[in-house]
């Protein structure tokens, strides 16, 4: 007997199931957002040189703040999949075997040299971690960001990684659905968040994003 | 060959292996996998890149049957 939806949807009743109509409307959301967040700072900044120009180092301020604020929203989602936790330097080996074997030619590759698994899927494009995960839009221009990983703090980082991946390809839906999200905006406020190694990974999710739109 | 295979802290452990026609070594593999669904784990079978299924008994015919750990939002 097998299931088409995730058992751990029974965990949060609550949520609607995710799609790509709720992840555009999240989207949305998160551009609203920052508008909310960049445009005060912004009008504060040319208001104040405009009726005193020997304020321009308060303007400054708040021109900075226009940048900052949304810089550290871009933050909490690039660190959803940053590596963290006990490496488990015994076991990886093996765990990397298995992951392996559940990877094509070119997403092993990728996630041997960035630590990050790119996966197609029909919501987009996702690059999954060991403690969350990507969601590059089919057209590329934004970039969801999820919290999400497995119960069991003692499994080595690549096993990990495969458990989110069996999950995502058991029902792609439901593991959005499951997966906290963290943030959504454009892919190049992310990835400057990034570590370097994985920086290349994200680059390759917007391409095969858009390539396949 | 198939194999029913746990993910855990060794990375993962081969639980049970048995072959088509092999009645006695798939009761064991069923036992195995039943008790690893009590314990909490799901079992999923990999068909292939991209696409993976969850099964709430053992199917004799897949190859790789994965046990795995409930994931949960951070």
């Amino acid at each position: 007997m097998s299931e088409a939806a995730l058992p751990e949807l029974a965990a949060v009743p609550w949520r609607r199931r995710e799609t790509d109509h709720t992840l555009r409307v999240r989207a949305r959301l998160w551009t609203l957002t920052m508008v909310a967040h960049v445009v005060p700072f912004c009008v504060v900044a040319i208001g104040l040189f405009l009726i005193e120009p020997l304020s321009a180092p308060v303007g400054l301020i708040a021109l900075a703040q226009a940048w900052i604020i949304p810089g550290l929203y871009a933050v909490r989602g690039a660190n959803t999949v940053k590596p963290r936790g006990p490496r488990h330097d015994a076991a990886e080996p093996v765990a990397q075997g298995l992951l392996g074997d559940l990877l094509g030619h070119d997403a092993r590759e990728l996630q041997r040299r960035t630590g990050l698994a790119l996966e197609r899927g029909e919501l987009g494009t996702w690059l999954i971690g060991e403690r969350g995960a990507l969601l590059v839009a089919p057209d590329g221009r934004i970039v969801h960001c999820f919290c999400v990983s497995a119960s069991d703090d003692e499994l080595p980082p690549s096993d990990r990684i495969a458990h989110l991946l069996l999950a995502l390809r058991t029902d792609e839906q439901g593991f959005a659905t499951v997966a906290n999200h963290a943030f959504a905006g454009a892919p190049w406020r992310v990835r400057r968040r990034l570590g370097r190694d994985a920086r290349p990974a994200l680059s390759a999710a917007v391409r095969v994003a858009r390539a396949s739109a | 060959m198939s194999r029913l295979i746990r993910m855990d802290h060794t990375g993962h452990s081969t639980l049970a292996e048995w072959t088509q026609g092999d009645q006695a070594a798939y009761e064991e593999a069923v036992t195995a996998f039943r008790r690893e669904l009590d314990e909490g784990y799901i079992g999923v079978v990999s068909e292939g890149e991209g696409r993976a299924t969850q099964v709430r008994e053992l199917p004799a015919d897949a190859e790789l049957v994965i046990m795995r750990r409930p994931i949960a939002g951070g």
